[in-house]
C-alpha cells in the first residue's frame, strides 16, 4: 500500500474530485502557486493539471475567499477553499458563521451550499499562537457547519472526498505536524462516511476519546499502559459534527471509564461535550469520574520547552488514564 | 478616474406603458412597507423592521435592468427588492408573520427573505455580508458560461467593511460580472456620512479598485433604470464589475426602534419634496402620460394586492415544533 503524508492524501483526494466532478475547484491563498514547494503540501501540482480556471491562487483575504464559497456553492459549483491556518478563521468568521452555517436554514430547505473549507492547524512548528491554536470548538458550536478533524493520512483521503460530496459546509481542519507522518493509504478510491467515529484500538478498561494528531498520542500512551496490565480502548471521533454518539456511548458503557484527549486549550473545548454526552446518557455505566487531558488555557507557545510542554502527550494522558483505573 | 458625475434623466420618449409600470412598483413597494408599520404596530411582526419609504427608485430602477436569471443580493431593507423581483407579497408579509408559508418557511424574518426561484439571495442582517457571497455567485456564473449578472445591494454603511473592500478588488481582479450598488441614504443607522468616511464621494472607492463607477440621483426612476441598465450591459458583455451609486433617502427610521436624533425634520421634509413617487406622478402627468383615473387605478390595484397578501398571512399556518431541526443540514446526504 502507498505510505503518503496527510497532506500527499489531501492532494490526491482533490485531484480525484477534480478529476470526477467538473463543479469542482479549489480557491486560497497560494493553492496555485505556493511559497512552499513542496509534495508534501495539499495542493502542489493541482495547478499544473487543472489550469488556474479551477485551482485559483486568491488575494490575502479570508472573508473574500470562504464568501466566494457560499456564493458560488449557491450558484451550483462545489468549491473546497482554503484558510491557510485555523486561526485565520476568524477573518473569515462573518462568512462561515452568519453565511455558510445559516443561509440553508433562511431558504427554508430550498438551496444547498455544498463548499469545503479546508484549515491547517496545530501547535508543534514552534510558529506561535496566531498559527497554532485550535479552534473545532467554535466551528462545532454553529449549527449548519459539519467539521472533521481526520486523524491519518487514509482517514483524510476518504473524509474530505465525502465532503467534497456532501450537501453541506464542511469545515476540514488538518494537523499541519501530519503532513510529514506517513501512513498507508488505500490506492483503490473509498469514501469515509461523515459522523462515524472509528475505535482505532480495542480495550476494556478505560475509553480515550480523541481526534486529529492526538490520535498518536492515545495509541503510544495505550501501548505503554498495556504493558502495565490496562487496557485501553481508543475512539478516533473523525467527525465532531456530526458526533457519533452511538460509538462513544457503546465503548463508554463497556468500559465504564472516559478521558477524552484534545490538544485544544481547555475552557470551552470539545472535550466538555463529549464529557456531557456521556453523562447525560451513559452516567449509569460509568464507575469513575471522568478526565480532560488537554492544551492548557494559554496562547500556544513558541519556544520550543513550552510548545512541547502545551501540547498534551502521553506521560500525561498515561497519569490521566491512572486516576481514574 | 473613472468615476463620472450623476446622470441627467432623458427627457426621451417614454413608453407610456412601461412609465405606468415603473410608478406602480414603486408604489407597491410604499404601500407594502406601510402595512408593515401598521402591522408592527398592531405586533403582528416582530424583530427588526426597516423600512425603504423613499429608496424605491433604487430598486426599481436596478432591477428593471436585470433578467430574470441574473441574480440578487439585497441587504436587511430588502422587502421592495423582493416583491419587484417576483416574491410574492404575500409569501414576504407571511415570513414576516413567521409563517410557514413564507418565502424562507417563516425561519428568515423581515431581514432574511430569500427565494431561490427569483434567484434572490436574500436578505441579510449583515452589514457588508452580501459582497463576498455577490462574488461567488457571479465566479460561478463566469467558470460556468453562464451570461448571469449578479446585482449587490447594499448601502453606505457597508462601505466601511472589510468585506466590501476584499469583494470589490476580488471581483475586479477576476473580471467577475457583479454590479455592484450602493444605495447610499447618507446615513449608516444613525451616523451620518460624514462622521463614518474619510472619503464621502464613494463612487471614488470603487474607481480605486478600477471599477467603472456612476453616481446617480437615485429619487429619480429613470435616471437609476438608465444608469443600471448600461452599467449591466457593460458587466454582461464581460468587461468584469460596475459599481453604481444611488443617492437617496429613507425617509422613515432606520428601524422601528430609532428616535432619529441625528437629523432634522426640517432635513427629512426637504428630502420629501423629492419623493420619487410624486416627482414621477408628476413628470408622467405633464408629459401626458398619467391620468387621474390611472393613478387611481393603480392605487387600488395595490390596495387589493395588499389587502390579499395579509389575508394571506393571516391565514397561513405555524410551522410544527417538531419541524424545528429541519434544513439545518440536508437530508440528502451525497451527489
Amino acid at each position: 500500500m502507498q505510505q503518503l503524508g496527510m497532506g500527499q492524501a489531501v492532494n490526491q483526494a482533490l485531484r480525484e474530485e477534480m478529476q470526477r466532478d467538473s463543479r469542482v475547484f479549489i480557491a486560497g491563498e497560494g493553492v496555485g502557486v505556493s511559497i512552499h514547494d513542496s509534495p508534501m503540501l495539499p495542493t502542489a501540482g493541482l495547478l499544473g493539471e487543472f489550469g488556474p480556471g479551477r485551482v485559483k491562487d486568491t488575494p490575502v483575504s479570508e472573508a473574500a475567499i470562504a464568501g466566494l464559497a457560499v456564493g458560488a456553492a449557491a450558484a451550483g459549483l462545489r468549491p473546497v477553499v482554503e484558510i491557510m491556518f485555523n486561526p485565520f478563521f476568524t477573518l473569515a468568521s462573518d462568512m462561515i458563521v452568519n453565511h455558510a452555517a445559516k443561509l440553508r436554514y433562511l431558504s427554508g430547505g430550498k438551496s444547498t451550499f455544498p463548499l469545503v473549507i479546508r484549515m491547517k492547524s496545530g501547535a508543534g512548528f514552534g510558529a506561535g499562537c496566531q498559527h497554532s491554536h485550535n479552534l473545532e470548538a467554535w466551528v462545532a458550536h454553529c449549527p449548519g457547519l459539519k467539521v472533521i478533524m481526520p486523524s491519518t493520512p487514509a482517514d483524510a483521503k476518504g473524509l474530505l472526498k465525502a465532503a467534497i460530496r456532501d450537501e453541506d459546509p464542511v469545515i476540514f481542519i488538518e494537523d499541519m505536524m501530519l503532513y510529514f507522518a506517513p501512513g498507508p493509504v488505500p490506492e483503490e478510491p473509498y469514501l469515509i462516511p461523515i459522523g462515524k467515529a472509528e475505535v482505532k484500538r480495542e480495550g476494556s478498561d478505560v475509553t480515550v476519546v480523541t481526534w486529529s494528531k492526538m490520535l498518536g498520542v492515545a495509541m503510544q500512551a495505550a501501548a505503554q499502559l498495556a504493558e502495565e496490565g490496562i487496557d485501553v480502548e481508543v475512539v478516533d471521533l473523525r467527525t465532531l459534527v456530526p458526533l457519533d454518539k452511538e460509538t462513544i456511548l457503546q465503548s463508554t458503557r463497556k468500559t465504564g471509564r472516559l478521558v477524552v484527549l484534545h490538544e485544544a486549550s481547555r475552557t470551552g473545548g470539545f472535550a466538555g461535550e463529549i464529557c456531557a454526552v456521556v453523562m447525560e446518557e451513559a452516567f449509569g455505566s460509568m464507575k469513575a469520574p471522568f478526565r480532560r487531558v488537554t492544551g492548557p488555557d494559554i496562547p500556544v507557545p513558541a519556544s520550543p520547552p513550552l510548545e512541547r510542554f502545551y501540547i498534551p502527550d502521553a506521560t500525561k494522558l498515561v497519569a490521566a488514564v491512572k486516576e481514574i483505573v | 478616474m473613472k468615476t463620472k458625475s450623476t446622470r441627467k434623466t432623458k427627457a426621451a420618449a417614454l413608453d407610456r406603458d412601461h412609465a405606468l409600470y415603473l410608478l406602480r412598483s414603486m408604489i407597491r413597494i410604499r404601500r407594502l412597507e406601510d402595512k408593515c408599520a401598521e402591522l408592527y404596530s398592531a405586533m403582528k411582526i416582530r424583530g427588526f423592521l426597516h423600512l425603504y419609504d423613499g429608496e424605491e427608485a433604487v430598486a426599481v430602477g436596478v432591477l428593471e435592468a436585470l433578467t430574470r436569471d441574473d441574480a440578487v443580493v439585497a441587504t436587511y431593507r430588502e422587502h421592495g427588492h423582493a416583491l419587484i423581483r417576483g416574491v410574492s407579497a404575500g409569501c414576504i408579509l407571511a415570513e414576516m408573520y413567521g409563517k410557514q408559508e413564507g418565502c424562507s418557511r417563516g425561519r428568515g424574518g423581515s431581514m432574511h427573505l430569500f427565494d431561490d426561484k427569483t434567484h434572490f439571495y436574500g436578505g441579510n442582517a449583515i452589514v457588508g455580508g452580501g459582497l463576498p457571497i455577490a462574488v461567488g455567485l457571479a465566479l460561478a456564473d463566469k467558470m460556468q458560461n453562464r451570461p448571469n449578472v449578479t446585482c449587490c445591494f447594499f448601502g453606505d454603511g457597508a462601505v466601511a467593511e472589510g468585506e466590501f473592500h476584499e469583494s470589490l478588488n476580488l471581483a475586479s481582479l477576476w473580471k467577475l460580472p457583479v454590479l455592484f450598488v450602493c444605495e447610499n441614504n447618507l446615513y449608516a443607522m444613525g451616523t451620518a456620512l460624514k462622521y463614518t468616511q474619510a472619503v464621502m464621494d464613494l463612487a471614488r472607492k470603487a474607481a480605486s479598485y478600477d471599477i467603472p463607477s456612476h453616481a446617480v440621483d437615485g429619487m429619480d426612476v429613470l435616471a437609476v433604470e438608465a444608469a443600471a441598465k448600461q452599467a449591466v450591459e457593460a458587466v454582461r458583455a464581460g468587461e468584469g464589475p460596475h459599481f453604481l451609486e444611488c443617492r437617496t433617502y429613507r425617509f422613515r427610521a432606520h428601524s422601528m426602534f430609532d428616535a432619529e436624533l441625528y437629523r432634522t425634520k426640517a432635513e427629512v421634509e426637504e428630502w420629501k419634496k423629492r419623493c420619487p413617487i410624486e416627482t414621477f406622478t408628476q413628470t408622467l402627468k405633464s408629459r401626458g402620460l398619467l391620468s387621474e383615473a390611472d393613478l387611481e387605478k393603480i392605487e387600488r390595484d395595490v390596495e387589493g394586492e395588499i389587502r390579499e397578501a395579509v389575508a394571506f398571512a393571516e391565514a397561513c399556518t405555524w410551522e410544527p415544533v417538531e419541524d424545528l431541526t429541519r434544513f439545518v443540514y440536508s437530508e440528502r446526504r451525497m451527489s
